[in-house]
């Protein structure tokens, strides 16, 4: 698609002009039980006009991509936006689309079709036959999904970008019953296993002994016993730490949200803009990072969707709030130092402050050093239950799997297991951070924000950490 | 004002046209089912009053479900509008599709296209133009610290299936889902909606919730976790109702062993008699067709007094535990849940909660414990703390976490007489069509935890 010459093509009377194609093809293959659930390819393929008009942006996303349809989105946009302008909640000029040029490729080995669709389900059925250890599986679930995305920027000023990525999600989880007990396990919660990577993902070993070791998990929850209540010490494996970033830290910190943007949707946030540079939002060990350049984490790229060029920057460091996660739009409103993140999740959408990758910086604990520093604690994986206020502070998270920890070891397993905190004091609480070598990378698919609502990859990486005073809580 | 557009009917033709030159190029062994999803939408996004981002969108896609030898694969991709292109795309794929089936494996719970059945709902509304709704929506906010959005236009859904079912829906629609906020950072939630825009509604509409929000202007009163009794309205019902859609009340869930209401079957537990759930198309708001085709009875009852007497059941989960379909979709979520109404009038809610906790909103709800039906979630918006039938001032959000087997069970003390429809304005990859109808309930105890 030649979007620089379909550019050149419009008569549009506008400050500043921007064409974004999307071509993205999603395909989920899923098998439960054995069976074929899902052989699934979506397309989605357009383009977004945007245009600068006394001071306002506006949009008009079409899903014909021929230059009259192009002219008359253009068209619609300015038009809108010259009706808007006496309303805009801000007056912006061209600078905040800075020029930029460039690539990015996402890193794989082995293409999409390097592997058939007839492969790919055998591969998942023989991970359901692996999931099945025992009669007390009473459901197994498998399924790859395959996410191939073009997309393009060109600007009237200048701006002409490419970026390719090819995303893989790899997932499987059993359900296990005996009588009224029913514990279900996944590998790393819902999706977690969302990586930049080609088919080399698929591994059938890997997969196999992830299956086997999640199936017999699944049979170990039914004769666990419940996670005890009280207040104690938590180890957060790093599945479950993506959460964790995810809602208490990524969520409060989108410039946008503490301008108030999101306020009749997910909410406001507990940081205000007097807070950068100021805040103690955890303890010393705290240190967070936006990175878009993390190899084969889910949400690296080189441009956001404005055109700013992406740079790793830290957001949180030594546990105080250096800066927020808010792309030029939010930075220009705000006077808020923040990063590339002005992205959107498809051609339909216009593009907001969303996380991309926001990370935990490994400290020096070994995991073993973790566990034997713990007299009386849960160390808790894979999410499987998130709830939050609107304010980002009081939380309850829920996980699928749970080891106690009885004066430094760990005796038992757990089910069941909860915790709830109110974000700022349970950072504060953090008491010590894995080191590199237990730092490992998630991502998910499925982050939602924003109105009209959008649903965008993040990615996610972090040691196991240890929180102190921490109430925790098992079910029924 | 557009009270006729000269779109309407170019969408319908484009998928009339579209079907018919696909279906006659099917060969005999081939089944296929096409399901339609477009909309032409006026999206502005607005932050104090003030327009945030606007713009429009124009999206359409179509889903191509195909079966062959007892194999099955589907896919969808957008369509531009041109005939000619659109009929090449959608070809294009059903070859792909064709080639890959035969390396699938054999799929025994494959649902065939089946019936020859036709529906056809359009309504048109009076609806605002999308360079003027700016001028009719904004001068009144501008006294008002508002956040929302304005979503606005026609939603069109369509089905045909080599069986010869055909179906369509289309609709004009707008809503403006906006939350106000007072210097204390109180707010109220509220949605204006329908297809005959009428101005002096609009405002009366808003002026109804500016007073109301006044009445958070009180000190907030902070309370502690604990149980108390408690009245939650309509929008907080929808959003304990809309939790069933999630390892609730899908007959596959409840097979595999994932679902909240595995009790209620397998031990006989009741809900309160004064809890009734039925999915109910009868309003015609909802398309009762599914992306199959198949039409769902205008009324099925899911939990009558209590009991549970029916889940939601997609032919495949049918055919593959040997059930009557009731032509859920294949996910099985509950697209037009109608909750029953009670006996207690509106106006003696308060009087009725004695003291206790007012709800209007919940907010960001999941479940915490499945199999013991437990949900957790936060009170949001107008939420206040009422002493002996009289409001004495908004709460600080507590986080909730109880069990539906309590309140809408032995906790369940009266359901009120009058039911509210709360529209779904959810745009998620496309404007929501969905909507949940239901009273509010007074509960003599519900457990506020943090």
């Amino acid at each position: 698609m030649n979007l620089t010459k379909l550019l050149d093509q419009l008569d549009v009377k506008a400050d500043w002009v921007g064409l974004r194609h999307v071509d993205e093809s999603t395909t989920l293959r899923w098998v439960r039980d054995g069976k074929p659930q899902a052989n699934d390819r979506s397309r989605s393929n357009g383009i977004m006009v945007e245009v600068l008009v006394d001071g306002q942006f506006a949009y008009a996303a079409s899903s014909n991509v021929d230059i009259r349809s192009v002219q008359s989105a253009a068209e619609i946009a300015v038009n809108m936006a010259r009706a808007a302008a006496p309303y805009s909640i801000h007056q912006f000029t061209s600078a905040a689309r800075p020029v930029a040029t460039g690539n990015f490729n996402s890193p794989h080995q082995q293409i999409e079709s390097s592997i058939s669709a007839g492969e790919i389900n055998e591969l998942l059925i023989r991970s359901c036959e692996t999931l099945k250890v025992s009669e007390k599986i009473v459901s197994t679930n498998a399924l790859a999904r395959i996410v191939n995305s073009e997309q393009l920027f060109v600007s009237s000023n200048g701006s002409n970008i490419e970026q390719q990525f090819l995303m893989v999600t790899t997932g499987s989880m059993a359900v296990a019953q005996d009588g009224p007990v029913v514990q279900k396990r996944s590998d790393s919660g819902m999706r977690a296993r969302s990586w930049q990577i080609g088919m080399e993902s698929l591994d059938e070993n890997r997969m196999m002994s992830d299956s086997r070791r999640v199936g017999e998990e699944a049979v170990e929850l039914l004769s666990a016993e419940d996670c005890p209540d009280g207040t104690m010490d938590l180890i957060l494996a790093p599945d479950q730490m993506m959460l964790q970033i995810h809602e208490s830290v990524g969520h409060p910190l989108e410039i946008d949200r503490i301008l108030g943007d999101e306020r009749n949707y997910a909410g406001w946030s507990f940081v205000r803009l007097n807070d950068f540079g100021k805040l103690r939002y955890g303890s010393d060990l705290m240190n967070i990072t936006f990175d878009p350049g993390v190899p084969h984490e889910l949400a690296s790229y080189r441009f956001d969707d404005g055109g700013a060029k992406a740079e790793r920057e830290y957001i949180i460091k030594e546990g105080i709030l250096q800066r927020g996660l808010g792309g030029i739009e939010s930075q220009i409103r705000s006077d808020v130092p923040g990063v590339a993140n002005f992205r959107a999740s498809s051609w339909n959408r216009a593009p907001i402050d969303r996380m991309a990758n926001l990370n935990l910086e490994p400290g020096d604990t070994p995991v073993d050093d973790l566990i034997s520093s713990v007299e009386n604690g849960v160390y808790m994986h894979s999410n499987r239950s998130w709830s939050i206020d609107d304010y980002r502070n009081k939380f309850q998270f829920g996980c699928e799997y749970a080891k106690l920890i009885e004066n430094g070891k760990i005796t038992k397993t757990l089910r069941n297991p909860n915790y709830r905190g109110i974000s700022n004091s349970f950072w504060n609480n953090l008491k010590a951070v894995g080191d590199r070598d237990s730092f490992e990378i998630y991502g998910t698919p499925n982050c939602g924000k924003g109105e009209p609502n959008q649903v965008i990859r993040v990615g996610h990486a972090s040691p196991p950490c240890l929180f102190s005073n921490v109430e925790v809580f098992g079910g029924e | 004002m557009v009270s006729n557009n000269s779109q309407i009917g170019k969408i319908e033709k484009l998928f009339n046209q579209l079907a018919g030159e696909i279906f006659s190029s099917l060969e005999a062994e081939e089944q296929l089912s096409l399901s339609l999803q477009a909309e032409e939408s006026q999206f502005t996004r607005i932050n104090g009053g003030r327009i945030r981002q606007t713009g429009f969108v124009n999206d359409c896609s179509v889903y191509l479900d195909l079966v062959v030898d007892n194999r099955r694969a589907t896919a969808s991709l957008t369509l531009t509008g041109d005939i000619g292109f659109d009929v090449d795309a959608v070809q294009g794929e059903l070859n792909r599709l064709r080639e890959e089936v035969p390396q699938l494996p054999e799929d025994p719970y494959i649902v065939l296209p089946a019936g020859v059945e036709t529906s056809h709902t359009s309504k048109q509304g009076v609806m605002l133009e999308a360079d003027e709704s700016t001028d009719k929506l904004l001068p009144v906010l501008q006294a008002v610290d508002l956040s929302g959005i304005w979503a606005s236009g026609r939603v069109y859904r369509g089905n045909a299936n080599s069986a010869g079912n055909r179906h369509w829906f289309a609709t004009d629609s707008f809503s403006l889902d906006y939350s106000l906020v007072n210097a204390k950072e109180k707010m109220v939630k509220a949605t204006f909606a329908g297809s005959d825009w009428k101005q002096d509604e609009y405002e009366q509409s808003l002026l109804a919730s500016i007073e109301k929000l006044k009445m958070l202007d009180s000190p907030s009163i902070k309370i502690k976790p604990g149980n108390y009794r408690t009245f939650i309205a309509s929008a907080g019902v929808a959003d304990l109702l809309n939790m069933f859609s999630w390892d609730g009340l899908s007959e596959l869930s409840m097979q595999t062993g994932e679902s909240a209401f595995l009790k209620m079957r397998n031990e006989n537990i009741t809900l309160s008699p004064l809890f009734s759930l039925a999915e109910d198309f009868s309003n015609g708001l909802v398309p009762g067709f599914n992306e199959q085709g198949e039409v769902s009875p205008q009324r099925i009852e899911l939990i009558e007094r209590g009991e549970l007497k029916s889940c939601l059941i997609s032919s495949r989960t049918a055919k593959e535990y040997g059930l009557d379909s009731n032509f859920a979709e294949e996910s099985e979520y509950l697209r037009s849940p109608v909750m029953a109404v009670g006996e207690l009038p509106e106006a003696d809610v308060l009087q009725a909660l004695g003291t206790g906790v007012y709800l209007s909103n919940l907010h960001y709800l999941n479940w915490s414990d499945v199999v013991g039906g437990r949900i957790t979630g936060m009170t949001r918006y107008a939420c206040f703390w009422v002493e002996d039938g009289e409001i004495k001032g908004p709460i600080e959000n507590m986080r909730f976490d109880d069990s539906f087997y309590n309140f809408f069970g032995d906790n369940l003390e009266a359901v009120t007489a009058e039911a509210q429809i709360n529209p779904d304005v959810g745009t998620y990859e496309n404007r929501s069509l969905e909507m949940t109808e239901c009273p509010g309930i007074l509960l003599n105890s519900f457990a506020l935890t943090l």
